[in-house]
C-alpha cells in the first residue's frame, strides 16, 4: 500500500480516514424492487431531498458495513440504460459517472435485478460494467424465482458477467447482510477493478450487441421457469379486457375518490378544529394588534388551511403507491392511454391528473412519472384545472345559496347535478387545454408510449407505508416553506394598512388587497363581479377555500363555526343568480391558488411556467365567467 | 432479392392473437416526427424489441384496438401501434 507516501505533507492524523463513508449507488430497471431493497437496507435512516437545480428526488440512506465503516447509499431513479431519456435517467447516468457537481462517483454500484426478469437488467449490468466502476448484481425477488422453479447458476453468471452476485429478498430482508458485506468487499477490492470510467452513448448497433451478450449469459446460466407465473396472464385477461377492464378501472377510481373525500373528512375536521382552537388560544394570550393578526390570521390560519389537506394527500398516495406496488398502475395507464393520447397527453398523465382532484400540489409533484419534458409540462399546466378539494367549500357555499334544493327526474338532486357539472367542466377544460397546447404550440412532439407491464405481486405493507410517509413529509416541507411564505404575503396584503379608527366598512377594504380589489373591479364588472367579490379574490389567492372566509370578511359576517349558513343567506340576498354562476365559472378556471404557482415554479425551475399558467387560467376564467354571466342575464337571471 | 418481402409485416398491423418473431427493427420516425427514427429504434431495442425476440399480441386497447400489450420473450410490454410501426415481424412457421 502506498497510503503513507500519499499522505499529505501537513500530515493530518490518520484516525478519521476509516470513517470516510463508502459511497454506494443502487441502479436498476423500473419494477426491480430497487426502492424496496433500499428501504430494507437503510430502514428509517434515509432522507429525501432534491438534486440541485432539477426536480429529481435524491434518496440517500445510511448503512454500516461489517467493519464499522458507514456506507452512504443512494437510490437512483430506475432506468433501462444509461442513455438519459428523462431528467430522472440523466441523474442516474451522471451519478454513476460521477458527473454531478459535489458528488464524487460511487465507490460501488449495485445493479438491482428482478430475478424473474433478467433479460433487460443484464444488458444494463453490462453497460455499468463497461463504465469501469466496481459493481455488484443483486438478484432481488429470488424467492419468487425459486417458487417458479427458475434455476439460476449464480456462480457461472457471476463469472461470465464479471461481478459478484448476491441473492436478496428485499421484502423479507433476506440477503441484506450479505449484500452489505459484498459492498465492503467490493470497495476494498483490487484497484485493477477500477478502470478509468469510459462511457459513450451507445448506438443502435451497440444496444443490439449488448443485448446479444445478455441473451448469451441468460441462456448459459438461467433455466426456463418450471412453473411460470400464470396469474399475471390470467389477471390481465380480466383487468385488460376491453369491457371488464374498464369497468374495474372505474370501480377502482371510484373507490379511491370515496376514500379521499369521505375517508379523510373526520381527520380533516379534527385538524381544522385544532387550528381554530390554537387561534383562539393565541387570541387570548396576545393583545389585539398586528402581531396577533399575523400569528392567528396569517400563520395559524394559513398553515391550517394547507395542513388540512394532509389526510387527503396521505389517502391518495396510499392508493397510488399501493396500485403501483401491486403492478396495476401500468395497466391503468394502458387502459387510459388512448383517451389521454386523444388530448395529447401521455397515458401516465392520468396519475397526476387524478391526484389533482385532491389537490394540484401533489398532482404536480406526481408529474415526475412522465419522462418527456413537454408531456410533463403540458400535464403540469392543466393539472390545476382538475377540480381540487379546495374548490369544494366555495362550490358548496354558492350552490347551497343559489341553486334550489330540487329533484331532477325524481332521483337526482339539482344541486348535485350542478356540482357534477362543475367537475366535468374542469375535466373537459383540462383535456381541451392539453389538446390545444399539443396541437397548436407543440405540434407533434409526443413521447412514445412504451412501458413494461410488471408481473403482479402482493404489496409489501412496510414499503407502502414508508413511501406514503415520505410523500406526507415532502408535502409538509412544502407547506412549511413556499406555501407558508405565500400565506404570509397574502395575509400582509389583506391586513396592511389597517383600518383607520372609526372608519366605516370592513378592515380589508382599507388594505392593499382592498385597493387591488377596487382597482380590478372595473375589469371584473363585465363578468358580473361586485367590488366585494373582487376584493375577496385577493385573499382567496392563499387557497381557494379561503375565498369563503374572505367573502365573510367583506360582507362583515362574523367568522367562526356555523357562519356558512348566514353567509350563504347574505350572498343570496346581495348577488344576482347570474353573478353567482359567473363566480362559480370563475372558480372552475381561475388560478386562485398561490401555492400551486409556487410548486410549479419549483418543479419547472423557472418563473416562465407559473406565469404562463397564471395568464392562461385567468384568461379562461374571465371568458367563462363572461359567457356564463351574460347568458344567464339574458335568460333573466340578472 | 432472396428473402420474400411479403413475409415481413409491421407489428403495428397485427391483431390480437398474433404470434411470431421479430425480423427487423427499423429506424422509423414516429408518426408525428417527435423522435428522430434512430431514437425510437434505440428505445424499442432497449425495451427488448430485438431481432429474434418472440412476440405475441395479448391484449388490445378498447378504442381503435390501441395501444397493444405484447408478450415479448418473457416480459409484457405495452406500446402504441404508431410506435410499433418499425417493428417488422414474421409469423412463426409451424415448428
Amino acid at each position: 500500500m502506498t497510503a503513507v507516501e500519499l499522505a499529505p505533507a501537513k500530515a493530518r492524523p490518520l484516525a478519521p480516514a476509516p470513517l470516510a463513508p463508502l459511497r454506494v449507488a443502487l441502479v436498476g430497471n423500473p419494477n426491480s424492487g430497487k426502492t424496496a431493497l433500499f428501504n430494507a437496507l437503510t430502514g428509517s435512516r434515509q432522507k429525501v431531498a432534491n438534486y440541485a437545480g432539477v426536480t429529481v428526488e435524491r434518496k440517500e440512506g445510511r448503512v454500516v458495513a461489517p467493519d464499522g465503516r458507514p456506507i452512504s447509499l443512494i437510490d437512483l431513479p430506475g432506468t433501462y440504460s444509461l442513455r438519459a431519456r428523462s431528467p430522472d435517467e440523466k441523474i442516474t447516468r451522471d451519478a454513476v459517472l460521477g458527473l454531478i457537481e459535489g458528488e464524487p462517483a460511487p465507490d460501488v454500484v449495485v445493479c438491482v435485478a428482478d430475478a424473474t426478469n433478467l433479460r433487460l437488467v443484464l444488458r444494463l449490468a453490462l453497460e455499468l460494467k463497461a463504465v469501469g466502476r466496481p459493481a455488484i448484481l443483486a438478484l432481488n425477488m429470488i424467492d419468487i424465482a425459486q417458487r417458479q422453479g427458475l434455476e439460476i447458476d449464480v456462480e457461472r453468471l457471476s463469472r461470465e458477467l464479471g461481478m459478484p452476485i448476491v441473492a436478496t429478498v428485499a421484502t423479507r430482508r433476506r440477503g441484506i447482510e450479505a449484500l452489505v458485506g459484498a459492498m465492503q468487499a467490493r470497495a476494498d477490492g483490487a484497484a485493477s477493478d477500477r478502470q478509468p470510467g469510459g462511457w459513450r452513448e451507445p448506438s443502435a448497433g451497440d444496444i443490439r450487441d449488448l443485448h446479444r451478450q445478455a441473451e448469451r449469459l441468460l441462456k448459459a446460466s438461467v433455466s426456463l421457469p418450471k412453473r411460470p407465473d400464470t396469474w399475471t396472464g390470467r389477471l390481465d385477461d380480466v383487468l385488460l379486457h376491453p369491457v371488464a377492464g374498464i369497468v374495474i378501472l372505474l370501480a377502482v377510481l371510484f373507490l379511491m375518490f370515496q376514500a379521499v373525500f369521505t375517508g379523510a373528512k373526520p381527520i380533516m375536521d379534527l385538524i381544522t378544529a385544532g387550528f381554530d382552537a390554537a387561534g383562539v388560544v393565541v387570541r387570548h394570550l396576545l393583545p389585539p394588534g398586528i402581531l396577533q393578526s399575523l400569528i392567528c390570521d396569517g400563520i395559524i390560519a394559513g398553515v391550517g388551511s394547507v395542513l388540512v389537506f394532509l389526510p387527503q394527500i396521505v389517502i391518495l398516495f396510499l392508493f397510488i403507491i399501493l396500485l403501483e406496488d401491486v403492478g396495476y398502475m401500468a395497466r391503468a395507464a394502458f387502459l387510459l392511454d388512448k383517451i389521454m393520447g386523444g388530448a395529447g397527453l401521455h397515458g401516465r398523465a392520468f396519475i397526476p391528473l387524478l391526484s389533482s382532484f385532491a389537490c394540484a400540489i401533489p398532482g404536480i409533484m406526481a408529474t415526475r412519472v412522465i419522462d418527456n419534458r413537454r408531456d410533463r409540462l403540458t400535464t403540469i399546466l392543466v393539472a390545476p384545472l382538475m377540480t381540487c378539494s379546495a374548490r369544494i367549500p366555495v362550490y358548496t357555499l354558492i350552490i347551497a345559496a343559489f341553486i334550489p334544493r330540487r329533484a331532477v327526474w325524481g332521483v337526482l338532486s339539482l344541486q348535485g347535478l350542478v356540482f357534477f357539472g362543475l367537475y366535468a367542466t374542469g375535466l373537459v377544460g383540462a383535456l381541451a387545454v392539453a389538446w390545444a397546447v399539443r396541437t397548436i404550440f407543440w405540434r407533434g412532439a409526443s413521447e412514445p408510449f412504451l412501458m413494461e407491464l410488471p408481473a403482479y405481486k402482493a404489496p409489501d405493507p412496510l414499503n407502502v407505508l414508508r413511501n406514503v410517509g415520505q410523500r406526507a413529509q415532502i408535502f409538509l416541507r412544502r407547506a412549511g416553506t413556499i406555501i407558508l411564505s405565500m400565506m404570509i404575503l397574502i395575509w400582509f396584503l389583506s391586513t396592511v394598512p389597517g383600518k383607520p379608527a372609526g372608519a366605516p366598512g370592513p378592515a380589508i377594504d382599507y388594505s392593499f388587497a382592498g385597493m387591488i380589489g377596487h382597482a380590478i373591479e372595473p375589469i371584473l364588472a363585465p363578468i358580473g363581479f361586485s367590488w366585494q367579490m373582487s376584493v375577496a379574490l385577493i385573499p382567496g389567492m392563499a387557497a381557494r377555500e379561503v375565498a369563503v372566509g374572505a367573502l365573510g370578511t367583506v360582507y362583515a359576517v362574523s367568522g367562526g363555526e356555523g357562519s356558512a349558513g348566514i353567509l350563504g343567506a347574505s350572498l343570496a340576498h346581495q348577488w344576482s343568480l347570474a353573478s353567482a354562476l359567473a363566480f362559480l365559472a370563475w372558480y372552475v378556471f381561475a388560478p386562485q391558488c398561490a401555492s400551486t404557482l409556487g410548486v410549479v415554479k419549483r418543479e419547472t425551475n423557472s418563473w416562465l411556467w407559473p406565469t404562463v399558467m397564471f395568464v392562461y387560467m385567468t384568461a379562461l376564467a374571465y371568458a367563462a365567467a363572461f359567457i356564463v354571466f351574460h347568458t344567464a342575464a339574458a335568460m333573466g337571471a340578472g | 432479392m432472396n428473402r420474400s418481402v411479403n413475409d415481413l409485416r409491421s407489428l403495428a398491423d397485427q391483431r390480437r392473437g398474433f404470434i411470431g418473431s421479430i425480423a427487423a427493427v427499423e429506424a422509423q420516425t414516429s408518426r408525428d416526427g417527435a423522435l428522430a427514427g434512430g431514437e425510437l429504434e434505440r428505445r424499442l431495442l432497449e425495451m427488448g424489441f430485438v431481432e429474434g425476440a418472440r412476440v405475441e399480441i395479448l391484449h388490445e386497447g378498447f378504442i381503435a384496438r390501441d395501444p397493444i400489450c405484447v408478450r415479448l420473450d418473457d416480459m409484457r410490454v405495452a406500446l402504441r401501434r404508431a410506435d410499433a410501426r418499425g417493428v417488422l415481424v414474421r409469423v412463426d412457421s409451424a415448428p
